[in-house]
């Protein structure tokens, strides 16, 4: 679930601000009994919400509503579980409302009604429900404050919430201004809050006992009950308290939240049933270990032996991926999606890319006529250049497209981006040491046919020594250019005929030893 | 193995030869063709086939279903609902799914349990999706300021690895050309463009990217000691490098070709619509776009670009000259 904030008045959102909401919403969720809810900002501006299991509507407009936070005087105060049934106040003595109420906290809004659920009102009940149904702000509604474990019943609002300008906390200072050790939260008004509130207040110091009393109530719970012990004109009012730095700290959030009045959209909204979950989950690794085994049977058929050589790099880079996969999802909670999924396989397309760009250059290194030893450590110098820069372009799309994505995109992203380090990790330490290793071997030097370094079949014309350029092409021509190769035909004429009696010694020589790399070293090697 | 290897050892050293830059003009024509061609097709058809995404609606798919009857899913949702824009279809011989205008959350419900009945599956396997009308527009606004940033900075990234602008400018313009080309074929065969097949889009530009880095290192490398050497014209040289390159520029694309098609054939065969295929087809036809576009197009306008420098000019006519001079032998 995607949700959208909405704010009122077209005001933007601060990070800072959604961060709270996210908060907020997570309290909700996780107050509400759903288990294992996700709840996380997304490109700075939307809350994308995860839970298992089909939100019932009432869940979801837990996580839709914007804070509800209104002031309403305290009427009466009472104990937090139901009063047992026989304390409790029989017919005949329950309160009747003599006159209209008055004023806000006026007894006369208790009617024998409201009493009766009053009395039967049990807190512990009320909070493990967790409802956030907004009461009238019209009428008198009961509620609950789980810090000091009393029950009240409260007047209709006086201040709403959206009225606080602004909430901080700081340490308590008495009227001399000296710190008092304690922390006190400093709440101000914006000017229709601070009329309102300096009604309130200059009416509830001249009251007595739980009259005295406002709750600040947030989503139908107190946060906060305090005592108004001076009227309050200017809008600035200070609470103070048992507060601890953490506590004050957080009453001044919720207050400053309570300022803020957003409520969310939903964006956009998937139930993903479990079995077409799973089902597609099943499906994408089917699809995966295709592609791996079309790859494998490619490469096989494009480099025999070598081939293999890739397959085991492609092996250890999902080695790698898959450990730094496990060790986020455990640190960082990272979960696989399906779009991550697809990232992994398309990586190994490529992946298997830079092999191919390796092997190629190490062909053509062959095909210069260098010996297999040289031929990897030149075709390696070349073909890491080429390897870094291309990925680096992979990266740098994978950055972009993870910071700049929304939703599943993200995954994608990520898992390629992590696929193209995990490549440069295989291809450089990997890969290359095990060719490099390979190609001492006799299997490898002597150009095997199944090698897939098989130099006569690369047409390999070894340069003669001293012949001046190493990186010379072959100057057969084509046909349609041949008259104006000219200048270098001569020479051309005079290599080949060395190169084929060259090839011919080397033949010769591999049939009766097949170490060739006594012979190749003599090979001009200053590229 | 033995012809592909003989192939490519004539490719490599110069004994076959396909003109990719003596035909550019060719290339360039066929080019600005088809990008004529995929502007002009969505303006013809009236835009993309656009997914539920961008419409904005509510999207259920019900899966084991025993029988896809359409009628089914109509009259399920009717019973319930007067829903507007409803739209049932088949797409896999045992998923339904049903799109309609938005819907309030009571009626999502209900309609989901509606299907559920109607097909005879349990609610389980009725998975309800609801779009609103601005997500679709969010990813691809994102989408595009992705795409802005992506091009800026590895234009610059590929101006100072190359160390000249041009083979950035012809990098980008070629980069241009497959966006477009591939945007012309999605809508000319009406193809649904989701949010999953916006992100294959962007894949595609990182993917036709480093198949040309790959190229323009092989042509940068031939190109060295252009100077100072008389044997080839510049032109010839890039030509080359394409040709060098071009065993390498098949196996690659056709190596990043097989797990997309894979996750393509089992995506749309056996899943039907969803992110899987949607991304896997736009990854398809990108990566075949994006290779031809290297070979075709981005090197061809490097080599555009260069030829027309004073340097570039006056050496290629002394290399002629000097081969008009020597008779050939």
């Amino acid at each position: 679930m995607i949700l959208a904030p909405r704010v009122d008045g077209g005001e933007s959102i601060s990070q800072e601000q959604l961060q709270q909401a996210v908060e907020i919403i997570r309290q909700r969720v996780d107050g509400s009994g759903v288990a294992e809810a996700e709840i996380s900002t997304q490109s700075g501006s939307n809350v994308v919400v995860s839970m298992p299991g089909t939100p019932d509507s009432k869940t979801r407009e837990l996580i839709q509503a914007s804070a509800n936070m209104e002031f309403r005087p305290v009427i009466m105060a009472g104990s937090f579980g139901a009063t047992p049934e026989d304390q409790r106040l029989s017919d005949d003595e329950l309160p009747e409302p003599t006159a209209e109420p008055e004023n806000a906290s006026d007894t006369n809004w208790i009617t024998a009604d409201l009493y009766r659920e009053f009395e039967a009102y049990d807190c512990e009940a009320a909070l493990e429900e967790r409802s956030i149904e907004s009461s009238d702000p019209d009428a008198p509604a009961i509620a609950c404050d789980p810090s000091t474990m009393v029950k009240y019943i409260l007047g209709p609002v006086e201040v709403d919430g959206d009225h606080i300008s602004d909430a901080t906390h700081g340490p308590a200072r008495n009227s001399q201004g000296f710190q008092t050790g304690g922390w006190a939260v400093q709440l101000s008004f914006d000017s229709v809050g601070s009329e309102e509130f300096s009604e309130v207040t200059s009416r509830l110091v001249t009251m007595q006992g739980a009259q005295n009393q406002f709750a600040i109530v947030l989503d139908g719970q107190i946060v906060s009950a305090p005592t108004a012990n001076v009227p309050i004109a200017d809008g600035n009012a200070e609470i103070t308290g048992n507060f601890t730095e953490l506590s004050a700290q957080q009453l001044a959030e919720q207050l400053k939240y309570g300022a803020l009045p957003i409520s969310f959209d939903i964006q956009s909204e998937q139930q993903i049933s479990a079995t077409l979950g799973a089902n597609q989950l099943q499906m994408g690794l089917i699809a995966g270990i295709i592609g791996l085994a079309l790859v494998a049977v490619y490469s096989l058929f494009q480099y025999r032996t070598l081939g293999f050589l890739t397959l085991a790099s492609l092996v250890v880079a999902g080695i790698l991926t898959y450990l730094a996969l496990v060790l986020l999802g455990w640190s960082a909670n990272y979960r696989l999606s399906l779009a991550g999924i697809a990232g992994i396989i398309v990586a190994i397309g490529l992946t298997a890319d830079s092999f191919i760009v390796y092997f190629e250059r190490i062909r053509d290194e062959l095909r210069d006529g260098r010996n297999l030893t040289t031929a990897v450590e030149t075709g390696w110098m070349r073909a890491r250049r080429t390897i870094i820069a291309s990925k680096a372009v992979n990266l740098l799309a994978s950055i972009v497209l993870y910071i700049m994505a929304v939703g599943n995109v993200r995954g994608f992203a990520f898992t390629l981006g992590l696929t193209a380090i995990a490549d440069l990790i295989v291809v450089f330490l990997f890969t290359h040491p095990l060719l490099q290793l390979l190609a001492r071997t006799r299997f490898f030097a002597s150009g095997h046919r199944l090698s897939g370094l098989d130099p006569s079949l690369l047409g390999v014309e070894p340069l003669y020594k001293g012949a001046g350029k190493v990186r010379q092409f072959s100057p057969t021509a084509p046909a349609a250019r041949g008259k104006k190769n000219s200048v270098s035909s001569g020479e051309a004429g005079r290599r080949l005929t060395i190169a084929e009696r060259r090839r011919a010694e080397e033949l010769k020589e591999a049939e009766t030893d097949n170490d060739k790399s006594g012979v190749a070293t003599k090979e001009d090697d200053n590229a | 193995m033995r012809k592909v290897a003989l192939w490519g050892n004539e490719l490599y050293t110069g004994k076959r030869s396909y003109p990719f830059i003596e035909k550019r003009k060719l290339w360039f024509i066929v080019a600005a063709v088809l990008l004529a061609a995929s502007v002009l097709v969505p303006v013809a058809k009236g835009g993309f086939n656009l997914g539920i995404e961008f419409r904005g609606g509510s999207e259920f798919t019900i899966s084991d279903v025993q029988n896809t009857d359409i009628a089914i899913g109509e009259s399920a949702v009717n019973d319930v609902v007067e829903a507007e824009g409803l739209r049932v279809t088949t797409i896999t011989s045992d998923t339904v799914r049903v799109q309609t205008d938005r819907m309030t959350d009571d009626e999502t419900l209900a309609v989901a349990d509606a299907l559920a009945e109607g097909y005879g599956v349990t609610g389980e396997q009725v998975t309800s999706t609801f779009i609103g009308p601005t997500w679709g527009q969010d990813v691809s606004r994102q989408a595009l300021i992705g795409l802005v940033v992506f091009i800026v900075l590895v234009a610059v990234l590929m101006a100072f690895y190359f160390r000249t602008w041009k083979m950035s400018l012809a990098a980008i313009v070629g980069l241009a050309t497959v966006v477009v080309v591939t945007a012309g074929i999605y809508a000319a065969t009406g193809f649904e463009v989701t949010p999953s097949a916006i992100i294959g889009f962007l894949t595609i530009l990182s993917y036709a990217l480093y198949d040309t880095v790959v190229v323009f290192d092989k042509i940068r490398e031939n190109t060295e000691n252009y100077l100072e050497q008389h044997r080839r014209t510049f032109g010839e040289l890039i030509n080359l490098a394409i040709n060098q390159t071009l065993v390498r520029s098949i196996n690659t694309s056709v190596v990043a070709i097989l797990p997309i098609g894979s996750i393509l054939f089992i995506g749309a065969l056996l899943l039907g619509a969803g992110t899987l295929r949607d991304l896997a087809l736009a990854l398809f036809v990108g990566v075949i776009v994006g290779t031809l576009a290297t070979l075709f197009v981005q090197a061809p306008l490097f080599a555009q670009f260069r030829l027309k420098d004073p340097d570039v000019v006056e050496h290629d006519a002394d290399i002629v000259e000097r081969r008009q001079s020597v008779p050939a032998s």
